[in-house]
């Protein structure tokens, strides 16, 4: 049962609010976690890729294994297009990372948080916020169509990229359109892929203007066939259909629609400052996300480790106040900031590349070179593309 | 607040829209909010700059130009 009094409540039940509130949980605090939807997970906003990596550092985070059933393929390696058809095969032997099933994976998240000792209640709108002499205090809600109110020494903003609750205590998360793609996709069945072990991206102008369309294979027939891109006078959902309906791509054609996803996909644009007084901003909603590649998922369940972190502190020495929660920014732009900033340049030039560009790339880029760079041996491959194409010394610049 | 769909400037086609709040992350004016009934738009706080019809993935939302 619901109570009227915690020491804190998460707004969000996706994977930032399950990591803060399961940490909490586990430091012994009296934590709530309100989910707005009926059912945690759904729909998706998400291609649902994550890398091996990735899925460890939950997993410990967590302290438990992300059982098999939130998992809808493994991966070991990705085919990237280049505008002129030209293809690099990246291949990496083994497996590097997992084509999840959010519906499953957001939900046993959300149950290990409960495990730990977190009170999870979904279909849990949060309306507003109590703000007592500048210092938010608490939630007013509906569950179920029940109106009620709960008090709280601290509350976690884990409300995803629409970033509501932040806005209320008076933050300004809005994101910049510079810094936030639109990003549209389906959930396909009956497709023919050339292996299901690779993630599929395309590049290209026609294709998706200053982003790219992927395919995330889900099993032997099922992908989610999704593209991002910055914003042009054609929506993300235009690009889409044109691709399926014009890119010789398999049967794509011909494949059907299980389900539909939209959603803005932020890709830079860090905050400076998350928290206010008895407040703190997660996920999303600080837009805490990868900028090349749009995942979120590892960045929410660090940034509610380390808002757990924080948290304690301020509660043990009763002081919650902006000042004490500000460590949170500190933690977090050391950790994560920094180096997601540096994403967000690079992704700021492979924006202005043109196709001619990316198929020089393509030509001259091997599989083993990406590799090579993904495990950060960058100097020696770099120093190969430049010989070959002088044009991407930009590019190089923000690699190294 | 005024609900989807009104004869405004600014108009929402509530069969397109699939709720998935980026058109909310980019208002400026925090006039938009996504709630069980879908979009809605705070008509006091809008300026119908149209910030939101060009990051609807789906092109639900339309601001009429006068």
């Amino acid at each position: 049962m619901m109570k009227e009094n915690y020491d804190v409540i998460v707004i969000g039940a996706g994977p930032g609010g399950s990591s803060t509130a399961g940490n909490l949980a586990r430091k012994g605090f009296n934590v709530a976690l309100f989910e707005k939807r009926q059912e945690i997970g759904s729909p998706k906003r998400c291609g649902e890729g994550l890398s091996v990596g990735s899925m460890k550092m939950i997993e410990d985070n967590f302290g438990s294994k992300i059982p098999q059933r939130c998992i809808a393929q493994t991966i070991d390696g990705s085919i990237v297009y280049a505008p002129n058809g030209k293809e690099v095969i990246v291949d990496f032997g083994e497996d590097a990372g997992a084509v999840m099933e959010r519906k499953v994976f957001d939900k046993w998240l959300a149950m290990e948080a409960a495990k730990l000792g977190a009170y999870v209640q979904a279909k849990t709108y949060i309306k507003n916020l109590i703000i007592e002499n500048g210092y938010v205090k608490g939630v007013k809600g509906e569950f179920e169509g029940d109106e009620f109110t709960a008090k709280a020494k601290v509350v976690v903003a884990c409300d995803g990229v629409e970033s509501k609750i932040a806005r209320i205590a008076g933050l300004n998360t809005t994101n910049q359109l510079v810094n936030i793609d639109s990003g549209y996709q389906y959930e396909m069945a009956n497709l023919k892929m050339r292996d299901k072990h690779k993630i599929e991206l395309f590049f290209g102008h026609d294709i998706a203007e200053r982003g790219y369309v992927w395919v995330f294979p889900k099993g032997d027939h099922i992908a989610n066939v999704g593209v991002g891109v910055a914003m042009t006078d054609k929506t993300a959902r235009y690009f889409l259909d044109k691709f399926i309906k014009e890119y010789p791509y398999t049967n794509v054609k011909d494949a059907s629609i299980i389900e539909v996803n939209s959603g803005g996909i932020p890709v830079g644009g860090f905050l400076e400052n998350m928290v206010s007084h008895g407040l703190v901003v997660v996920g999303d909603a600080a837009h805490q996300v990868n900028p090349i590649h749009g995942g979120g998922m590892k960045e929410a369940t660090i940034a509610g480790k380390i808002a757990a972190d924080v948290i304690e502190k301020g509660i043990k020495q009763d002081n919650v106040s902006q000042e004490v929660l500000s460590e949170y920014n500190k933690l977090w732009w050391a950790e994560r900031g920094q180096a997601l900033l540096r994403v967000q340049k690079l992704r700021e030039v492979t924006e202005k590349l043109s196709d001619s560009d990316y198929n020089d790339l393509a030509e001259h880029l091997t599989g083993e070179d990406c590799i090579e760079l993904a495990r950060g041996n960058k100097m020696g491959t770099l120093a190969k593309l430049l010989m070959k194409n002088p044009k991407l010394l930009t590019l190089a610049k923000h690699l190294v | 607040m005024k609900i989807i769909g009104c004869d405004c400037m600014w108009d929402i086609k509530d069969k397109k829209c699939l709720r998935c709040g980026a058109c909310v992350a980019v208002c400026p004016k925090a006039a938009l909010d996504l709630t069980e009934h879908g979009v809605t738009n705070d008509k006091d706080l809008c300026i119908e700059c149209g910030i939101c019809e060009k990051m609807c993935p789906v092109g639900a939302i339309k601001v009429k130009k006068e």
